[in-house]
Parts: structure tokens; C-alpha cells; sequence
């Protein structure tokens, strides 16, 4: 085991170290990646994923999974217009979206917590299931009428300068989530329920409700998202953020995560939601087409999760020593 | 433990929702919002020279889509003509949002025109007013972006137009009685839903009253759903005389099954099509007729148009005139729309006249 705690460890660092290369690279040599409109439009194109890929490290690291959080961006984003053309003010509206994520988030974790189903069965349940109520809510119109006030500031910047306003959201909830999970007896537990249930229920914690509030934010900040992300499109649609689930996913592991649980860190996950937003972003400005960005990205994550057992295979044999290597057993 | 991740949820909870507070005040529906885009000031110089070297862009809903190909060839060969720079990007799904990328990364590249088919009037809208703000000049086609955010629409045909002859087809091949269905893309696209209003509004003729329009099935412009979604219906509605499908991927996958079940010479296939995709279906006698403007001339008048206004011959403005190379003079009508013309049956007598 210890061995490979070194490797994923040796991993979330590499990680943050490749993305700082890319990015350097990338202003360096692609040009106009390196302007103030074009770190504007990056940051709006990863918000979402960034912002969703928060609860979903701390449930991955718990063992379980979350797919159901594209479609339930996509039912607020629904519910959100439809209560736009009912005449509710958009400042009900937005707290209104987001208990309403957190609600579909409970229903999740009361899923997957009281009555013990397994959460990958779950949420692809549920990801059906709240594409479904979205185009039940709002069809096939599109709600586009918000407030110039609001969708302005959703895609507008710091004092007209280079930080985009939605960036402030990330950067609070990052370091609130950062620190729940690297620096405090909750974070703890996730990693302790990650790396053996069993063990962490003999030592006194709750797994089910940990697990259970964990879907629960999780269902928030997808609501957030869906506003954020309607107000950015200024369209309120059921079919927003179709297939975002796997891009956040993706990011995780990329970032260092096991799927298997026990292991990662958030710095990790949010350098590998970078990492791919930069590629996106530069290699779209060098006009290399949308396919190719997408054998980019599955690359990559074989690459994440090669890379560490080829690394510690090269550092063995220097070492002339013969392991057997760890089955890994999934919880 | 219970209470540390209470308490944590409780915090996280409440600063989720004061995000959503406002500074003050609530802004409703209805409320003047005032996000009107810049006002077009220029003036047009019916002289002025058409510039050389305008780099001119085409983002189709969505790539490699036989259909956006064939159109973004036609705007290949018109900025051959103009001695332009031609560039064609564009996203792998057809999903409001997916364009909205492409257009930051082309204002970054300074382009001189984009030409768009929106997956979305009003999301692309803000990127759009953004190029414009940054001098670019932006030409709609097939299917329009909201008209603030572009200055004009290439219109392959006006919406009546098309919708009638669907409307026509449907009763010659239904023998002018009994049930048709719609196969549509996807449930919010601009162009189809406005079509298939136009085939409702017609039905309620008194030539049409013998036709029952049963259901509008969607196949999001995907073959396998499409294909399925034609399935469905002939399942669901055994009398079914048309399936009309406005289209290209939905007529040719519900041509496909039919073709292939014993559906076949009992239930009419129509809508719009791309000609090399009918082909078969055409010769094997699964179609007796389907209906297209020619694809390519989209793309080629969006690139004249295009050139027109970045070389401040046009501005967008009713009236205004310009011409487009082989397919000649064009006005400007209300709203910055250019429509092409009427759209061409194709049968078997005149199908391999045409290759696209």
C-alpha cells in the first residue's frame, strides 16, 4: 500500500507541474492565448466543470460516484427558466435553483444511503431521470429574457480587467472545499471511509450521513452551475450541459483521484480541470479540430493513469528489486 | 462527526445562498432589462471595392455533418473567388453551448466575417456581440441567431415556403387523406420548429382536411435515434400513410428502415434530403420525392454577403443591393434577411442531375 500512496502522491504533483508547463507553452507558443479576453473566456469555459469537479472529488475519494450531476445542472437550469416566465424575481429564483439541486442531490444520497444501493447504478439512474423532468419542465423552448444585469456579470470581468467575476465563486468555494477536505476532521473521514468503510465506521463515523450530505452539496453545487450557466448562455434550456458529467469525471481522475477511493487532493482535480481547458482552449486557437482535441484528452487520461505504474516499474528494476504489485480491490 | 459535517453542510449551504442574493430590489420578467446590442451606424458605399484577403470563417452546428460539409464547400468556393481566407471550424455536437468557444477562439484570430448556423439564437447572442464589437462581421445561414446579434441571415428559403411544399408533398403522396407524422432533429432547432408551424398552419386549409398530422417525434439529428424514432411510429401508428422528416439525417435513416421492412411501398417517405443520400432510396422506390435548395449556393451567397459587408458595401439595412458572384444580384429584405430562392423537388426522373 505505501507504495502506491508514493505513486499517487508522485502523481498529483506531477500533474500540477505538466499544467504548469502546458500553460507556459501554451502563452509562449500559441498565439493570442496568452490575452487578457482569452483568460476570460478559459476561465468561463471551465467554471462549470471546475465548480462541479468539488463535491465530486470529495464522493470519488469516498469510493462512490456522482453521475447525475449534468442532468441535474440541466433540470435547474429548466426549473430556472420556467419560474423566469412564471414572474418570479431572478433574486428568488437563483437561492430557489440551488435548494433545488440540493434537493435532487438528497434524493441520491437517500438512494444510495438508506436503502444501500450502489451509487454508479443510482446516479445513472437519476442522470436519466432529471434529463427526463428537465424536457418535462420546460420542452423545447429556450428561456432567453434574464436580466442584462445578471447574465452582464456572469460574462463580465473585475472592473472591465482580465479576471472574470464568476472566477471570485470558484476561488471561495475552492478554498472552502480545500480546506474541509485537507484540513479538517471531515476531510479526514472522506479519506478514512475511502480507504476502508468498514474501519471508519468502527472508529465512530457515520459513513451513511456523511455520504448522504455529500450528495447533498454535491446536487447544490450542480445547481449553482446550472444558474451560472444559464445566465452565461442566456438561455435557459433542458438540454444544458449534456454530457458535462464525464468531462468532471474525467478532470478527477486526471487530477490524481482513485477511483477507487482513499486517494487525491483537490489541488490535484482542479489542476487537471486547468490542464484540459488549456489544451481545449490553445489547441482550438491553433485550429486543430474538435476530434482531435477528444484523442487528446482520452490520451491523456490513459497517460494518468500509466504513467505512475511505468514510473515505479522504471524505478524498481534501478533499484534491481522484484515486487509483486498490490491487487487492487474495489470497495 | 454528526456534527462537524452538519455543521459544515450548514455553512456550505448558507454560502451557496447568499451567492444568490442580490444588492437589492427583485428584477422580474417584463422589467426593462435594456440589453440591446450596438445600433449598426455605417453607411453603406454601393461603390466600394470588395477587399482581397478577408479571412472568412464558417461555424456549422456542428461538424462533419454531410449536410454543413456540403454548405461550408460552397463558402470555400466563394472566398476562392473573392481571394479570401477560408477557415472551417466548428463542435462534434450540435448542443446550444458548444459554438460558444469557437467564436471567442475566432475573435482571438481576428477574423473578418464568421458565418454561423446557430445551434441557438440567443446563447451564441453575447459571444457574437462581442466579435462584432471587435469589428468582425457576422452573416447567419440556414439556421438565424437572434437579429441583434448578427447583421444578416442568408435565408435558403423563406419559412412559408418551405413549409408549404412539405405540406404539398405530404398530400400528393398520401393521395390527399389519412395519417402523416414529422420526424424533426432536435426539439428547440430554430429552422425545423418554424417549418413544422408552418405544415400545422397548412393542414388547417380546406384542401388539406382529409390529412391528420398524428405526432412530431424528434431524432436530435442523430442516425441511430432517428432510425428508431421512425421505428416507433410506424409501431405506434399502423395507419401511417408519410413520415415527413425536414431533415436531412431524419428523411435518409427513416428512408433506411422502411427500405428494409415490409413498410416498404405501404408508407411514403418525404421531407428534405440531401440527393446523394437518397439516392438509393429514390431508385429502389422507397421515395417517390423529396425536396432541398441547393446546399452549396448557402454557403457561397453567406461568403458574398460576407465580403459585401466587411468591404462596407452593405451594412445589413432593407434595401441595400449586392451581388454574389454566379448567383447574381441579391437584395436585402426586412430584418437583414437574403433569401436564396424556392426550393428544388428532386424525383428519380431528375435526382442524378445533382451531386451534394
Amino acid at each position: 500500500m505505501s507504495e502506491l500512496r508514493g505513486r499517487l502522491a508522485s502523481w498529483d504533483s506531477m500533474i500540477i507541474v505538466v499544467t504548469a508547463v502546458v500553460v507556459v507553452a501554451a502563452s509562449i507558443g500559441v498565439e493570442n492565448f496568452g490575452t487578457s479576453t482569452n483568460f476570460t473566456f478559459l476561465v468561463l469555459d471551465l467554471l462549470p466543470i471546475a465548480l462541479i469537479a468539488l463535491p465530486m472529488t470529495m464522493i470519488v475519494i469516498t469510493g462512490e460516484i456522482d453521475l447525475s450531476v449534468a442532468s441535474t445542472l440541466g433540470l435547474t437550469s429548466a426549473i430556472m427558466g420556467d419560474l423566469w416566465n412564471r414572474g418570479l424575481t431572478i433574486e428568488t429564483i437563483i437561492p430557489l435553483c440551488v435548494l433545488v439541486g440540493a434537493l435532487l442531490g438528497a434524493v441520491n444520497g437517500v438512494l444510495i444511503n438508506r436503502l444501500g444501493l450502489p451509487s454508479l447504478a443510482v446516479t445513472i439512474g437519476t442522470l436519466a431521470l432529471y434529463r427526463g423532468l428537465a424536457l418535462v419542465v420546460l420542452g423545447d423552448a429556450a428561456v432567453a429574457d434574464f436580466p442584462w444585469a445578471f447574465t452582464g456579470w456572469v460574462t463580465g470581468t473585475i472592473g472591465g480587467g482580465p479576471v472574470p467575476n464568476v472566477l471570485l465563486v470558484l476561488v471561495v468555494l475552492a478554498v472552502a472545499f480545500g480546506v474541509v477536505l485537507h484540513a479538517t476532521p471531515v476531510g479526514r473521514a472522506l479519506f478514512a471511509i475511502g480507504a476502508n468503510d468498514q474501519a471508519a465506521r468502527f472508529s465512530g463515523i457515520d459513513v451513511a450521513r456523511t455520504k448522504f450530505w455529500l450528495y447533498v452539496v454535491s446536487g447544490a453545487i450542480a445547481g449553482l452551475a446550472g444558474v451560472l450557466w444559464t445566465l452565461r448562455y442566456s438561455s435557459a434550456r433542458a438540454d444544458n450541459g449534456a454530457g458535462l458529467e464525464l468531462a468532471v469525471v474525467a478532470a478527477v481522475l486526471l487530477g490524481g483521484v482513485s477511483i477507487f477511493g482513499g486517494r487525491g487532493s483537490l489541488w490535484g482535480v482542479l489542476s487537471g480541470v486547468l490542464l484540459l481547458a488549456v489544451l481545449q482552449n490553445a489547441l482550438r486557437l491553433q485550429d486543430v479540430s474538435g476530434q482531435a482535441l477528444n484523442i487528446v484528452t482520452g490520451v491523456l487520461l490513459i497517460a494518468s493513469v500509466l504513467l505512475p505504474n511505468i514510473i515505479t516499474g522504471v524505478r524498481d528494476s534501478v533499484h534491481r528489486r522484484r515486487r509483486r504489485t498490490v491487487p487492487l480491490k474495489s470497495s | 462527526m454528526r456534527i462537524h459535517t452538519t455543521r459544515a453542510l450548514a455553512v456550505a449551504t448558507a454560502s451557496l445562498l447568499t451567492l444568490g442574493i442580490a444588492a437589492c430590489g427583485g428584477t422580474s420578467k417584463g422589467d426593462d432589462n435594456g440589453a440591446a446590442g450596438p445600433a449598426s451606424t455605417a453607411t453603406a458605399d454601393p461603390n466600394a471595392a470588395i477587399k482581397e484577403g478577408l479571412k472568412i470563417a464558417f461555424l456549422p452546428k456542428q461538424l462533419n455533418n454531410p449536410y454543413s460539409d456540403v454548405l461550408a464547400g460552397g463558402g470555400e468556393v466563394a472566398v476562392g473567388e473573392l481571394k479570401g481566407e477560408y477557415k472551417l471550424v466548428g463542435p462534434n455536437d450540435a448542443a446550444a453551448s458548444s459554438q460558444v468557444s469557437y467564436i471567442n477562439t475566432l475573435i482571438q484570430q481576428q477574423q473578418d466575417v464568421i458565418g454561423i448556423a446557430a445551434n441557438d439564437p440567443n446563447a451564441v447572442c453575447p459571444s457574437l456581440q462581442q466579435a462584432r464589437q471587435a469589428g468582425i462581421k457576422i452573416v447567419s445561414f440556414d439556421s438565424d441567431a437572434s437579429k441583434d446579434c448578427r447583421d444578416v441571415f442568408i435565408n435558403q428559403a423563406t419559412t412559408q415556403g418551405i413549409g408549404e411544399s412539405l405540406a404539398k408533398m405530404a398530400n400528393e403522396l398520401a393521395g390527399g387523406e389519412g395519417e402523416i407524422a414529422i420526424l424533426s432533429a432536435t426539439p428547440n432547432a430554430t429552422n425545423q420548429n418554424a417549418w413544422i408551424k408552418v405544415v400545422e398552419e397548412e393542414l388547417k386549409k380546406p384542401e388539406y382536411s382529409k390529412l391528420k398530422l398524428v405526432k412530431t417525434v424528434y431524432g436530435n439529428d442523430e442516425d441511430q435515434k432517428s432510425f428508431q424514432e421512425a421505428q416507433g411510429l410506424l409501431q405506434s401508428y399502423p395507419n401511417l400513410k408519410v413520415i415527413v422528416s425536414p431533415t436531412t439525417v431524419g428523411i435518409a435513416a427513416a428512408a433506411r428502415y422502411v427500405s428494409s421492412s415490409n413498410y416498404k411501398g405501404k408508407v411514403a417517405i418525404t421531407g428534405l434530403g440531401l440527393p446523394n443520400q437518397m439516392r438509393e432510396y429514390v431508385k429502389d422506390g422507397t421515395v417517390a420525392k423529396f425536396a432541398l435548395w441547393v446546399p452549396s449556393d448557402i454557403g457561397y451567397l453567406a461568403a458574398y454577403a460576407g465580403a459585401a459587408l466587411a468591404s462596407g458595401r452593405i451594412t445589413g439595412a432593407e434595401g441595400e443591393k449586392f451581388t454574389a458572384g454566379k448567383l447574381g444580384e441579391y437584395t436585402i429584405a426586412k430584418d437583414g434577411e437574403i433569401v436564396l430562392g424556392p426550393p428544388t423537388e428532386f424525383t428519380a426522373q431528375n435526382i442524378d442531375q445533382f451531386d451534394f
